[in-house]
C-alpha cells in the first residue's frame, strides 16, 4: 500500500476524496436499500422511505401469483430449476477443469501447444456471438428445451477460464512432492486424485463459487433455449415478473428479486474468505 | 577441474529441475486422453463447430425449420442495404466508445481514490466492494433496479428526486434517452473491473517510488502523472482491448433493459443479430450478422496475443471476474 506520509495535510485533504466517493457511491447504496425496504412494506414514499410494513411482496412463497386470469406457475419449482442448472454446472465444471488443468500443468504431449493456444483465443471469445450456432447445436444432439443442454453450453463456455485458474494453480506444486508419490508407486490417477487435488482445495472451492455463481445468474441462454415453462429458471422466471408487473407491483419484484438474489449473498460473504485463503493455503505434505 | 565440480554439483544443486524432468516424460497423446479428453469434447462441440457453423449458415436462408438453403452471398448484400444494420452499426460506436471510456476512465478515478486516496485501507475496500455488487448481482436484478430508477412516473428514484428538487414532472427516461441509460448502465459494471484490475496494478507498486516522489518534493498530481500512470500503460491497454471486445459482443443488459428501443434507437449490433434470429428467426440472416462481430473479435484476439504475449494472458485470466 502506498500509504506516503500526507499526515501534515490531514483531513481537510482528503475531504473531496470521501465527498467523490460517497457522491457517486451513493446511487448504488440506495438501489439495494430499496431493494430491501420495497419488498417489506406496502407503499413508499420519496421512492425509497418505507411506510407499513408487510410480508404480502413474499406471497410467492406460499401461493400462486395472478394477475387477471393468468396464474404464474410457483416459484419452488423453478428455484428447483435454478439448483439443478447452478449445481450441474460447477459439478461438471470443476471436474473436467480439475482434469484439463492437470494435463496441461504436468503433461508433455503431442498437441498440447495448440491446445493451450486456441484455448487462450477462446477465452478472449465471446460465447454470445455464437447463439444462433448453438441453437442448431443442441436441436441436432436434441437438448434444446432441456437444462442439460444449456448446462453444457455455460461450462463449455467458461471452460477456458477455469482451466487456465486451476492450471495456474498446479504449477504452484513443488514437483518434488510428484516425484515422492511416483517413487511410493502411485499411478497417474491416483496421484492427481491423493496427491495432487487436496493441496489445491482452496482453489477448488474459488472456481466452484464462481462457476455456482455464474450458473445461478445465467440468464441469456436459458432464456433463448429454454421454451416449456417447467424448465424456466428464476431468471427467466423473473424476467417474464418483470414484463407483467413492472408498472403494477415493484414490491413484488423488489421481493422476487431478494429472493433470486440470496445465494449471491451468501457466496459472496463465503467466496471473500475462501479467496484470501488461495494466497495462504501452502503446502502441508 | 571446474568442469568437473558443475557435472557433479548439477543433479545435487537443482533438485527441482531433476524431479522435473524425470516426472514430465513424454506421454503419448492417448494417455493424456482422459485427462484431456472431456475438455477437448465440450470446447470442440460448444465453441469451434459454432464458430464454423455460423460462418456457413450465413450462406444460407435458414429460417425456424432449420434448413440449410444455400443462397450465396444474399445475406451480405441484404446486409449491405439495411438501414436498420447502419443504425445498429453508429449505435454500436457510440455505445463501446463511450462506455470504453466510462470503464477505463472512471475504473481508474476509483482505483486511485480507493487505493491511492484513502487512508485506511479497509475505507477503500468497502467502497470497492459497493462497486463490485452490480458485478455480482444477476443481470435479471441489475435490470430491475435500473428499470424501477428511471420509472417513468414519480414512483421511479430519478424522477422522486428531481421531483423533490426542482418540481419537474416526471419524464420518461428511457423514451427520452435510450442510449445514456444503456451507457451507464454498461459502464458502471465495467467500471469496477476496472477499478479492480488498476487497483490490484497500483498496489503492486513498489513503495520506494513513493517515497523517493516526496522526498523530491512531488504533489499528489505529479505522483498520478509520473509514477502511477506508467506503471499502469500496460494494464490500462489490455483492459480497454479486453473491454472492446466484450462489449462489442454483450448485449444482455441492453435486452433487459431497453431491448433495442425505443424505435432502434438503442440497437447494437449484437443485439440486433439476436432479435433478428430468435425475434424474427431470420438464422441465416442473423448469423451474417454476426459473422462480421466473429471476425472482428478473432482479429482483436490475435492482436492480444500479439500485443501481450502468450505467457501475460495466461496470468490476466486469474484477474478477470465474469462476464
Amino acid at each position: 500500500m502506498p500509504q506516503v506520509k500526507r499526515n501534515k495535510r490531514g483531513i481537510l485533504h482528503s475531504a473531496p476524496i470521501y465527498i467523490f466517493l460517497i457522491l457517486v457511491s451513493l446511487p448504488i447504496v440506495i438501489a439495494y436499500l430499496w431493494l430491501f425496504a420495497s419488498s417489506f412494506s406496502s407503499k413508499l414514499t420519496l421512492g425509497i422511505f418505507p411506510k407499513g410494513l408487510t410480508l404480502n411482496n413474499w406471497r410467492f412463497l406460499w401461493s400462486e401469483i395472478k394477475l387477471g386470469l393468468t396464474a404464474f406457475e410457483s416459484i419452488w419449482p423453478v428455484t428447483l430449476n435454478s439448483i439443478l442448472l447452478a449445481g450441474s454446472i460447477t459439478i461438471l465444471e470443476v471436474i473436467i477443469s480439475l482434469l484439463a488443468g492437470f494435463a496441461l500443468s504436468r503433461m508433455d504431449f503431442p498437441g498440447k501447444d495448440l491446445i493451450m493456444k486456441t484455448t487462450i483465443i477462446l477465452h478472449a471469445f465471446p460465447g454470445v456471438a455464437l447463439l444462433i450456432a448453438l441453437f442448431y447445436v443442441l436441436n441436432f444432439i436434441n437438448l434444446l428445451d432441456s437444462i442439460m443442454g444449456v448446462v453444457l453450453v455455460k461450462v463449455a463456455l467458461e471452460l477456458p477460464m477455469a482451466t487456465w485458474m486451476i492450471k495456474g494453480f498446479f504449477d504452484e506444486i513443488p514437483w518434488e512432492l510428484e516425484w515422492a508419490a511416483y517413487i511410493d508407486g502411485c499411478n497417474k490417477f491416483q496421484l492427481w486424485y491423493k496427491v495432487i487435488l487436496p493441496q489445491i482445495k482452496p482453489g477448488i472451492s474459488a472456481v466452484a463459487i464462481f462457476a455456482f455463481l455464474a450458473g445461478w445468474s445465467e440468464f441469456i441462454y436459458s432464456y433463448t433455449f429454454l421454451f416449456s415453462s417447467e424448465h424456466y429458471t428464476l431468471a427467466v422466471f423473473l424476467k417474464n415478473l418483470i414484463g407483467d408487473f413492472r408498472f403494477l407491483d415493484y414490491g413484488l419484484l423488489a421481493a422476487a428479486g431478494l429472493f433470486y438474489l440470496i445465494p449471491v449473498i451468501v457466496f459472496f460473504l463465503i467466496s471473500q474468505k475462501s479467496l484470501m485463503k488461495i494466497n495462504f493455503g501452502g503446502i502441508k505434505g | 577441474m571446474e568442469q568437473y565440480v558443475q557435472e557433479k554439483s548439477l543433479p545435487v544443486a537443482y533438485p527441482k529441475e531433476a524431479a522435473e524432468t524425470h516426472v514430465k516424460r513424454k506421454s503419448s497423446f492417448i494417455a493424456a486422453l482422459p485427462f484431456i479428453g472431456p475438455f477437448l469434447i465440450l470446447i470442440v462441440l460448444f465453441y469451434l463447430v459454432p464458430v464454423v457453423l455460423t460462418i456457413v449458415m450465413s450462406f444460407t436462408g435458414m429460417d425456424f425449420t432449420l434448413e440449410w438453403k444455400f443462397v450465396g452471398l444474399k445475406n451480405y448484400i441484404k446486409l449491405c442495404q439495411d438501414k436498420s444494420a447502419g443504425i445498429a452499426a453508429l449505435n454500436t460506436l457510440k455505445y463501446v466508445a463511450s462506455t470504453l471510456l466510462i470503464n477505463v476512465g472512471f475504473g481508474f478515478l476509483l482505483a486511485i481514490t480507493t487505493t491511492y486516496f484513502t487512508k485506511k485501507q479497509n475505507t477503500g475496500l468497502l467502497f470497492q466492494t459497493i462497486w463490485m455488487l452490480p458485478r455480482m448481482t444477476p443481470a435479471v436484478i441489475y435490470a430491475l433496479l435500473w428499470l424501477w430508477f428511471l420509472d417513468p412516473t414519480e414512483y421511479g428514484m430519478l424522477n422522486a428526486f428531481f421531483g423533490k428538487l426542482f418540481n419537474a414532472p416526471p419524464r420518461d427516461w428511457i423514451l427520452t434517452s435510450p442510449m445514456p441509460v444503456v451507457i451507464i448502465a454498461n459502464g458502471l459494471i465495467g467500471a469496477s473491473l476496472g477499478m479492480v484490475v488498476f487497483s490490484a496494478a497500483i498496489k503492486s507498486i513498489p513503495e520506494s517510488y513513493f517515497h523517493a516522489a516526496s522526498v523530491d518534493g512531488a504533489t499528489d498530481w505529479d505522483i498520478i502523472r509520473y509514477v502511477i500512470i506508467p506503471f499502469l500503460k500496460w494494464p490500462i491497454m489490455f483492459m480497454t482491448i479486453w473491454q472492446t471486445l466484450s462489449l462489442l459482443t454483450s448485449y444482455e443488459y441492453i435486452l433487459l433493459i431497453t431491448d433495442g428501443g425505443p424505435l432502434n434507437k438503442s440497437e447494437v449490433w449484437a443485439l440486433y443479430s439476436y432479435h433478428k434470429a430468435f425475434g424474427s428467426y431470420e438464422f441465416g440472416y442473423g448469423a451474417a450478422i454476426s459473422v462480421v462481430l466473429v471476425i472482428i473479435a478473432v482479429i482483436i484476439a490475435l492482436v492480444m496475443l500479439k500485443v501481450f504475449g502468450y505467457d501475460a494472458m495466461m496470468n490476466r485470466g486469474k484477474t478477470k471476474v465474469q462476464g
